[in-house]
């Protein structure tokens, strides 16, 4: 069915679909949306979850967490400050190999207090054992929340999914929504170690260091195995619904001397400045990394490597950039652009991959892009 | 309920815990697992019962125990009771957790969770300091008590929780000790008796935190029972009623110069703090009193 829908909207539809039995969530800008549009679903029946409006994120997550372990559907929203606050019971939900999703509206952190999009809440997580994909249109944002759930409850997986959209420049934008038919798309959460009372068992009470690394790498395991399970999901998807997804979205990239990587809405602007760039006779491409965790291989040898973080890492660098640098083996242009809400046009990134100086660290807005 | 008799010979808690010697904690576990019975998941954030129930792959306890980080018991049990709830399971969710994680870092989840009208029984045992770290200070520990943060003694009073929960408004709260196992048991069926959230406080010394000897538990609770110091009594939809031993010991308490001599922790407390500590416990006494004759 085509609607109009704000990507927060597209979320909260996808959530309806999906059922999940409990949603437990606290408002924050700009994710409130998502939360008041499940409270209305739950109030005229059209969801049938139980909506517990928790006092605070960490009792969000530890909610969720509760939920999860007894074998049903949980789903949970949150932003920047609301993210940090559930850090200590996102770590748990992941290490309780917990199926939870959560949409994450990307926001900066403070101070000062910003509401706009920045990567930075989302990629402090990113060792947490969360999978996390980040979205650039509204029909993503819904299209991703349907396969987090059906990737995070499959039994080779069972490890918690953040589905990532930039706050405002895609909460609150209106594009078109073609909603589907579920169908038997995800089928139904088998929990193997769910909490039964007919089999007492301990969770989570004290673990040796003869055990403990155990359970890290099983954590490792499950996010390796995870990679065929996206593959395995986003292929069904498109088979049954028409769209297509993988781990990153490329764009002009075969022929490309010069690829500009990012992630969210970026990435669609970066397709606009591709089109600038080819006219000029400069064969671009744009590479839109979708899922972060788990990284996928990136095809970018021979090419100039340009990476715009719409965050930071004090005393390092930029995040992706430092990661695409790790994993290529090469230097690359890295820019930092987009912090808390910074108007990055496509005239911008055209502006980034001309002016690339290989191996050096641009800050847009405070160097000369000379 | 007045005869050890009528209480369940099954055994929930098992041999071999890693509770310390003359633990009052795991005594009053027995009995709380023998009231619920086997259809009963326990949350249990970290405090000592972290640690009683045995490392893993091991576990001391015969019902499932949900582990999960100090501040979010409450919350955690309120996903779950709701999770239960939705599918049509009657399951208890229980919640047993420390003074530490009652009193500081989980009254915010344990606020929330009460207020919500969450289906489920929190029960705070309360030895009144950070006892699996090694005593340090809680919002529980009484004034003048030395614990490793107030090696001086303590200079705040005790929270009093109790009010605390008083004022969510909820159809049961109790307090309990360790030293009446079937004040304890009877408590706990009530409090599973009624649908929303519900409240037991139960007082559980600690020899290694108090500084007395480990066959001492008992009387050390009952000592506290009989100077005041801690009042049994439960509140069902706001009705008081304390109970006879504690009435009892309202009217003619034991000096509290008996509870605190054999006790460590108190070693050298002065005379002031002591006077503090009495008018404290008269306060107390006064409303609790007032309360019931009110009603």
């Amino acid at each position: 069915m085509k609607k109009i829908a704000t990507g927060n909207k597209a979320v909260a539809e996808a959530v309806k679909q999906v059922q999940p039995t409990v949603v437990a969530a606290y408002p924050i800008t700009p994710q409130t949306e998502i939360v008041e549009q499940i409270a209305e679903f739950v109030s005229t029946g059209e969801l049938k979850s139980r909506y517990i409006p928790v006092e605070s994120e960490h009792s969000a997550m530890a909610a969720c967490i509760g939920a999860s372990i007894t074998g049903i559907r949980t789903f949970t929203a949150t932003s920047s400050h609301g993210l940090l606050y559930m850090h200590e019971m996102t770590n748990w939900a992941a290490g309780a190999r917990l199926p939870i999703v959560m949409a994450n509206v990307n926001r900066s952190i403070g101070p000062g207090w910003n509401i706009w999009a920045e990567h930075t809440d989302a990629l402090q997580e990113r060792d947490t054992g969360w999978l996390q994909v980040y979205v650039s249109t509204v029909q993503e944002a819904y299209d991703a929340t349907l396969m987090a759930f059906r990737i995070a409850e499959h039994n080779d997986v069972l490890l918690p999914v953040m589905v990532n959209l930039d706050g405002f420049s895609l909460s609150h934008i209106m594009q078109p929504l073609d909603t589907v038919e579920l169908g038997d798309f995800i089928p139904p959460m088998h929990l193997p170690h769910a909490i039964d009372p007919k089999h007492p068992a301990g969770y989570g009470g004290l673990t040796g260091p003869d055990q403990h690394f155990k359970f890290r790498w099983d954590i490792e395991r499950s996010m390796r195995d995870s990679v065929k399970v996206i593959e395995e999901t986003e292929k069904d998807f498109a088979t049954r619904f028409g769209r297509k997804y993988g781990f990153t979205e490329d764009y002009q990239c075969d022929d490309a001397d010069v690829v500009v990587v990012s992630m969210g809405t970026l990435g669609k602007e970066a397709e606009v400045a591709i089109d600038i760039l080819r006219k000029e006779g400069i064969r671009a491409g744009s590479m839109r990394l979708r899922w972060l965790r788990p990284f996928p291989k990136l095809n970018l040898k021979g090419k100039d490597i340009v990476v715009i973080d719409r965050d930071y890492s004090f005393g390092f660098g930029g995040i992706l950039a430092a990661s695409i640098r790790a994993q290529q083996k090469t230097d690359v242009y890295s820019v930092i652009a987009g912090l808390g809400g910074q108007e990055v046009t496509y005239e911008d990134i055209a502006d980034f991959i001309r002016k690339r100086r290989m191996g050096e660290e641009f800050w847009f807005g405070v160097h000369d892009n000379v | 309920m007045d005869t050890i008799a009528e209480i369940p010979k099954e055994e929930y808690v098992l041999k071999c815990t890693s509770a310390c010697a003359g633990c009052s904690d795991s005594l009053a576990l027995r009995y709380v697992l023998k009231a619920a019975g086997p259809d009963t998941v326990l949350v249990v954030p970290a405090c000592c019962t972290s640690v009683i129930q045995g490392i893993y792959p091991n576990t001391a306890f015969n019902i499932p125990v949900y582990n999960i980080a100090f501040g979010a018991a409450a919350a955690c049990a309120s996903g779950m009771s709701n999770a239960f709830r939705a599918t049509g399971k009657k399951t208890n969710v229980i919640v047993y957790a420390g003074d530490g994680g009652t009193l500081d870092i989980g009254i915010q989840a344990m606020s929330g969770a009460f207020e919500r009208g969450t289906d489920f029984l929190y029960i705070c045992y309360d030895n009144e300091a950070y006892g699996n770290t090694g005593m340090q200070r809680s919002g529980g520990t009484p004034i003048g008590a030395r614990t490793t943060t107030t090696p001086a003694g303590k200079t705040d009073a005790k929270k009093d929780i109790d009010a605390i929960i008083a004022a969510h408004d909820p159809p049961y709260m109790a307090t309990a000790c360790s030293s009446y196992p079937q004040d304890i048991f009877k408590k706990v069926q009530k409090a599973l008796s009624f649908r929303g959230p519900t409240f037991i406080h139960i007082l559980a010394p600690c020899p290694p935190g108090w500084r007395y000897p480990t066959e001492k538990s008992v009387e050390m609770g009952k000592l506290a029972v009989k100077s005041g110091m801690w009042v049994l009594y439960e509140r069902e939809y706001g009705k008081l009623s304390i109970n006879p031993q504690s009435k009892a010991a309202m009217k003619n308490p034991i000096p509290l110069e008996e509870y605190l001599a054999p006790q460590g922790r108190f070693k050298g407390i002065n005379a002031k703090t002591v006077d503090l500590l009495k008018q404290n416990l008269a306060k107390k006494i006064k409303k609790l009193a007032a309360e019931e004759e009110e009603q």
